[in-house]
């Protein structure tokens, strides 16, 4: 697995094509990190040209913002952009549909513009142009999938069928959940929610989504953020269906049918 | 003669009243903070094309919104016969412009009586649906004896009207047969059903039916555009201005705070370009005056429906917040501070805050800004916005997040990661691999 840093690709006079802005989950979270892998050996597999910021990342400043903090939002996004801007970044390419929003949408009154693609995006470009080719359909030919829509990629950024376009490239059994795409159900980790309890009630939020997933009969259970992982996986888990069922993600599906892990 | 004097004088107090209750509703709105340039002017046109007047969103669920639908499309048409009972009341004509439109106007009547019995039929619809049939989102906590009963009127409000009309044109249609100074429609589909209620009773009586019904009517329209500017039906003008003033980013972006950025361009030492602020005034909203005047225009918008409450993964599960409550709450506490200033009370300084009072840090708290409710609602109200500006309030001024949000802040402020790891470790899983 080759990662270069900016920092190093800049020492030796490179400019990459695009930034892979990891963000803190992929960073630090255990079971996202192995998403982070995953797209990182995709795209070292098509060959595309990437550098991540190492240890000059920080967080976007998305859950300040959510919860109310406009100045620890602020300071955090000043910071990211001057870092940013110093390298000359053009292009954004990020596994987190929060970091995708803030980055896409935030940024930019605040002085940095970019061109930002979440990696579901990416990764349908690299199928449609076909530097990503699943052979034969791979491993998942046939088999039951079900596409669980983060409301910062669906909802909040319209972005509803390249996730699904990925899947069908794997010639996958894609069914629908109850709810789906504008209608999709929050996995309730959003909004700062996934840094304290939920408030009292019936139920939690990604119990009632689990169950929805459930009742597609699905095998596997896709999604396209850190934060719908954990919900989901938590969900799957306090149903005691772990065993049968898979949460994972976009790029692992990928790279899995590539033969990549 | 004395009809046209009393016609006069119904039309001047009920103008009268409503002046004055728009002055008030003008003056409410006014307590938020200015909209601003409004800019992308062409869009948010088309949002109002679209939107309010096309009925775009309510597509989404087709029965009611067809029936929806003939309401819209009945009080849009019924009114042009307003127009012919004003010149009719003011000139002491009757029906002026049937011998100019001559067939053309049968015709006319003939659609305006179809939208009446179509008016009519959805009302009893809805009416049932919301007390026979008790569909959930009619009857959520928020949804208290006003709201249920402000539904209530409306429709039963408007199923009379429309008996009036059929009342009276079938009154005058034997009318027509009996006394020549009666102008000929022609036949009228609709009310015709009715005609063999009436043709026993003699001249005298038909024509204080038809008189009656006429009066009904008219005076019956002029009380409800009374009654509407203190219902939940002020929907039907305020969703035009709530469509136009909509938000226009994609949904994931959250208004930006100008006051902030300045100062943390200063905090950074960038300070270039830096205005200073003039006055920074209250971060984020406690009461309906730290509001936008457009969130204030949304709460006047917002018909009740809980589209956005059913949709709402927090309210869904159990959690206190629904974000209908949060629009209805807004309008409340906008109205109870208008009428105090009105009457020249302490208005905001009631020692009361929309923030407390009315809607609980336990409730804003619950939302995870998914914007399913935003998605949902058929005009265009945006109740995360205000959700936001709540959030603001408590964690920026009284510091009074949940201690698990404000363990986060530290957490981004001293390892620039929302959790507790070093920031050193951030590149580690390249390293493990
Ligand atoms: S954005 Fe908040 S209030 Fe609106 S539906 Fe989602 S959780 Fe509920
Ligand atoms: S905010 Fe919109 S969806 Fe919610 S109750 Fe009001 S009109 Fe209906």
């Amino acid at each position: 697995m080759n990662v270069p840093t900016l920092a190093e690709l800049t020492a030796k006079g490179e400019i990459p094509e695009i930034l892979f802005w990891v963000g803190c989950a992929g960073s630090y979270d255990d079971r996202y990190k192995r998403v982070t892998k995953a797209f990182v050996k995709i795209l070292n597999a098509v060959g595309v040209k990437f550098a991540v910021l190492g240890t000059e990342e920080t967080c976007t400043g998305d859950p300040a913002r959510r919860a109310g903090n406009e100045f620890l939002f602020q300071m955090q996004a000043m910071n990211n952009i001057q870092v940013l801007n110093g390298y000359g970044i053009k292009k954004i390419v990020t596994a987190c549909p929060h970091c995708f929003n803030t980055l896409k949408n935030e940024y930019p009154e605040l002085g940095g513009t970019y061109e930002v693609i979440h990696h579901a995006t990416f990764l349908q470009q690299l199928i449609n142009e076909g530097r990503i080719k699943v052979a034969g359909g791979g491993p998942f030919k046939g088999k039951k999938i079900t596409y669980h829509d983060s409301c910062y990629l669906g909802r909040a950024n319209t972005i509803y069928e390249a996730p699904r376009a990925v899947l069908e490239a794997l010639d996958a059994d894609l069914v629908e959940m109850k709810h789906c795409r504008a209608t999709g159900l929050c996995c309730g980790a959003g909004g700062a929610q996934m840094f304290k309890d939920a408030e009292k009630g019936k139920k939690e939020i990604n119990l009632e989504r689990a169950e929805e997933a459930l009742q597609t009969g699905a095998g596997t259970i896709a999604v396209a953020c850190p934060f719908c992982m954990t919900m989901l996986t938590d969900g799957v888990k306090a149903k005691e269906k772990e065993d049968e069922v898979r949460v994972k993600d976009l790029a692992e599906l990928i790279a899995e049918a590539q033969g990549l892990t | 003669m004395i009809q046209q004097v009393l016609f006069i004088f119904a039309l001047a107090f009920f103008g009268f009243v409503i002046r004055k209750r728009v002055l008030q509703l003008r003056n409410n709105v006014r307590l938020g903070k200015p909209i601003g340039k409004t800019n992308r002017e062409p869009e948010r046109f088309r949002n109002v094309l679209l939107v309010a007047f096309g009925q775009k969103k309510m597509f989404k669920r087709f029965i009611p919104a067809i029936l929806h639908l003939f309401i819209y499309v009945g009080f849009l048409v019924i009114n042009l016969e307003v127009l012919e009972f004003i010149i009719d009341g003011l000139t002491g004509t009757h029906r002026i412009f049937a011998p100019y439109l001559g067939s053309f106007y049968t015709g006319l009547i003939n659609i305006f009586e179809f939208l009446a019995v179509a008016v009519l039929l959805a009302c009893v619809f809805f009416l049932i649906r919301r007390n026979v049939l008790k569909l959930p989102r009619f009857w959520s906590a928020e949804m208290t004896s006003w709201p249920r009963l402000d539904a209530n009127l409306i429709l039963v409000t408007e199923i009379v009207l429309m008996l009036a009309i059929l009342t009276m044109n079938a009154a005058d249609q034997i009318l027509q047969t009996r006394d020549e100074h009666y102008t000929i429609t022609g036949s009228l589909y609709f009310s015709g059903f009715l005609m063999p209620l009436f043709q026993n009773a003699g001249t005298p009586a038909l024509l204080l039916i038809e008189r009656c019904a006429w009066w009904f009517h008219i005076i019956g329209i002029l009380g409800f555009a009374v009654y509407i500017t203190y219902s939940k039906h002020l929907h039907i003008f305020m969703a035009f201005l709530n469509t136009y003033y909509a938000k226009l980013e994609p949904k994931g972006h959250i208004n930006n705070m100008p006051v902030v950025t300045n100062e943390v361009k200063s905090m950074l030492g960038l300070t270039q370009g830096v205005t200073p602020p003039a006055e920074p005034g209250r971060f984020g909203a406690k009461d309906v005056n730290d509001l936008s005047q457009a969130n204030l225009i949304a709460a006047y918008a917002c018909t009740e429906c809980g589209r956005c409450t059913s949709e709402c993964p927090a309210n869904l599960t159990g959690k206190k917040l629904s974000p209908r409550k949060i629009m209805m709450d807004t309008r409340d506490r906008m109205e109870e501070v208008g009428h105090s200033l009105a009457k020249g009370g302490p208005g905001l300084n009631d020692g009361k805050s929309l923030l407390g009072d009315y809607i609980t840090k336990e409730e804003i708290n619950a939302c995870t800004s998914c914007n399913a409710c935003v998605e949902s609602c058929p005009v265009l109200i945006n109740p995360l916005e205000i959700i936001v500006e709540l959030r603001r309030y408590v964690a920026m001024e009284e510091s009074g997040s949940p201690p698990a949000w404000n363990a986060m802040f530290q957490n981004i402020e001293t390892n620039f990661a929302p959790w507790k790891f070093s920031a050193a470790d951030r590149f580690n899983w390249a390293k493990d691999a």
